[in-house]
């Protein structure tokens, strides 16, 4: 059972719909409930808004330790604030992150103009290094992507993905059983849905 | 690179996809998840819907084209058209929507853009803007054109992002419908004035407008109708012309 951790931030249906695309015969559990995190075999970490209301929700609901538990035990994809959350700090709201991954989470602060912020639509994904989850997805494929701050984790061996957006950032994390994207793989058309399905068949 | 982004627009009524002239003589144009699809193959990068349904009683049925498109079609989805209230908002998104476009309301009503961007975050709340050119400025107009609000319209999408709008669709209501390009004057003022990403909208008969409106209008993605639905060019075509132009797309 793969369980999608519902804090009340945004809507979930998306991810929910790609992993049933995906994996049909799959159980997919949309939930909140932490007893069902902690059964489940692999667990998917969304979000989407702001940091600082995501902690507060996800703490609110009781569910910090289900998650940081989950993240060091079993295969866990973390998606957008999913991933900026496992940091050890933001600069959005300057607050702790749930300390899993050490990095930080930095606002884009474009010098051009024409450089929007969001950082909004389809940016190309280079690969330091190969993954399982990269699996079937040519390198230097297109996402979607819709933020405005980005995370910098502290060693350059924990990146697994990078973007350039008048700089390079780091797109994608992993570490042992922790895969974490800044792009919408649910919303990145094919190469998103061969993410979600390699994920459905990863084992660590 | 970022690519700039090609939007094919829909339009619903009724529950139903159609198209025609100036909402006038409208056929139904097919299944709403068909059409979806074959955009999305020709490589759309994002979908709008624009609910055209007069009658508010018929509004909810926009729901469920949404639900059935975004089981089928995995990339971003905006719904514009009627959209009032946050709970409009709230109801859009849970059918499926990720972005929702607000153009009246926020006229009459601008803190429904600052809830709505509270409740849900900036990254789903669009702010469609209609403009139209009066003297050396741009006035915004609502009821397709007609009426005259007195707002000057780079002050009002300054304010859109002040309030948290976290992307501004701009149409050209003298430009809408005439096949003969953006406003792109219009759009590169607004572009230059805020931080958010804008997409260009109405006056597109060719591909060339599309190419124009990126350059010229400084816009970071484009939205067409017409061209696309009655089949004078395809996406693949618009981003085929637009690489050949050296524009960076998907």
């Amino acid at each position: 059972m793969i369980a999608i951790v519902d804090y009340g931030m945004g809507n979930l249906r998306s991810v929910f719909n790609a992993f049933k695309k995906v994996s049909p015969n799959q159980k997919i559990l949309v939930t909140s409930d932490s007893k069902l995190i902690q059964a489940a075999d692999k667990v998917v970490f969304p979000g989407q808004g702001a940091m600082p209301d995501c902690v507060r929700e996800l703490s609110e609901r009781n569910l910090i330790e289900s998650v940081i538990d989950a993240a060091r035990n079993k295969p866990f994809l973390g998606i957008c604030i999913g991933l900026q959350m496992l940091n050890n700090f933001s600069e959005e709201g300057n607050i702790k992150g749930l300390g899993i991954i050490d990095g930080r989470v930095l606002k884009f602060k474009p010098k051009n103009h024409f450089n929007k912020v969001p950082h909004m639509g389809w940016n190309e994904v280079h690969r330091p290094k190969n993954h399982f989850m990269w699996n079937g997805i040519p390198n230097n494929e297109r996402f979607y992507f819709v933020h405005s701050y980005y995370v910098q984790p502290q060693s350059r061996n924990l990146v697994a993905g990078e973007c350039v957006y008048e700089k390079p950032f780091c797109c994608a994390v992993s570490k042992d059983n922790i895969f974490a994207v800044q792009f919408h793989p649910e919303k990145s058309s094919q190469a998103g849905l061969q993410l979600l399905q390699n994920f459905t068949r990863w084992k660590v | 690179m970022l690519a700039k982004r090609i939007i094919p627009c829909l339009d619903v009524t009724n529950g139903r996809v159609v198209k025609g002239v100036n909402f006038v003589d409208l056929i139904d144009a097919g299944d709403p998840v068909e059409i979806a699809k074959k955009y999305n193959d020709q490589g759309a990068d994002e979908l709008t819907f624009l609910d055209i349904t007069a009658s508010s009683d018929n509004r909810d049925l926009i729901l469920g084209i949404i639900e059935r498109v975004a089981e089928q079609v995995f990339i971003p989805l905006t719904v514009g058209g009627g959209v009032r209230a946050v709970n409009d908002v709230r109801r859009l998104l849970n059918a499926g929507a990720d972005k929702v476009s607000i153009n009246t309301a926020a006229i009459n009503n601008p803190s429904l853009v600052s809830n709505a961007a509270d409740r849900f975050g900036s990254q789903c709340i669009v702010v469609a803007i209609d403009a139209k050119k009066t003297g050396n400025d741009w006035e915004i107009f609502t009821h397709g054109g007609r009426n005259p609000t007195g707002l000057n319209a780079i002050s009002w999408a300054k304010e859109m992002v002040r309030r948290g709008a976290g992307e501004l669709l701009i149409t050209s209501m003298d430009k809408d419908g005439t096949k003969s390009g953006f406003d792109n004057e219009l759009n590169a003022a607004i572009s230059s004035e805020v931080d958010v990403p804008i997409i260009a909208s109405g006056g597109v008969g060719n591909l060339d407008h599309l190419v124009d409106g990126i350059i010229e209008g400084k816009a970071d993605a484009v939205l067409a109708a017409s061209i696309f639905h009655f089949g004078e060019y395809t996406i693949t075509e618009a981003k085929n012309h637009m690489r050949h132009k050296k524009i960076e797309v998907r």
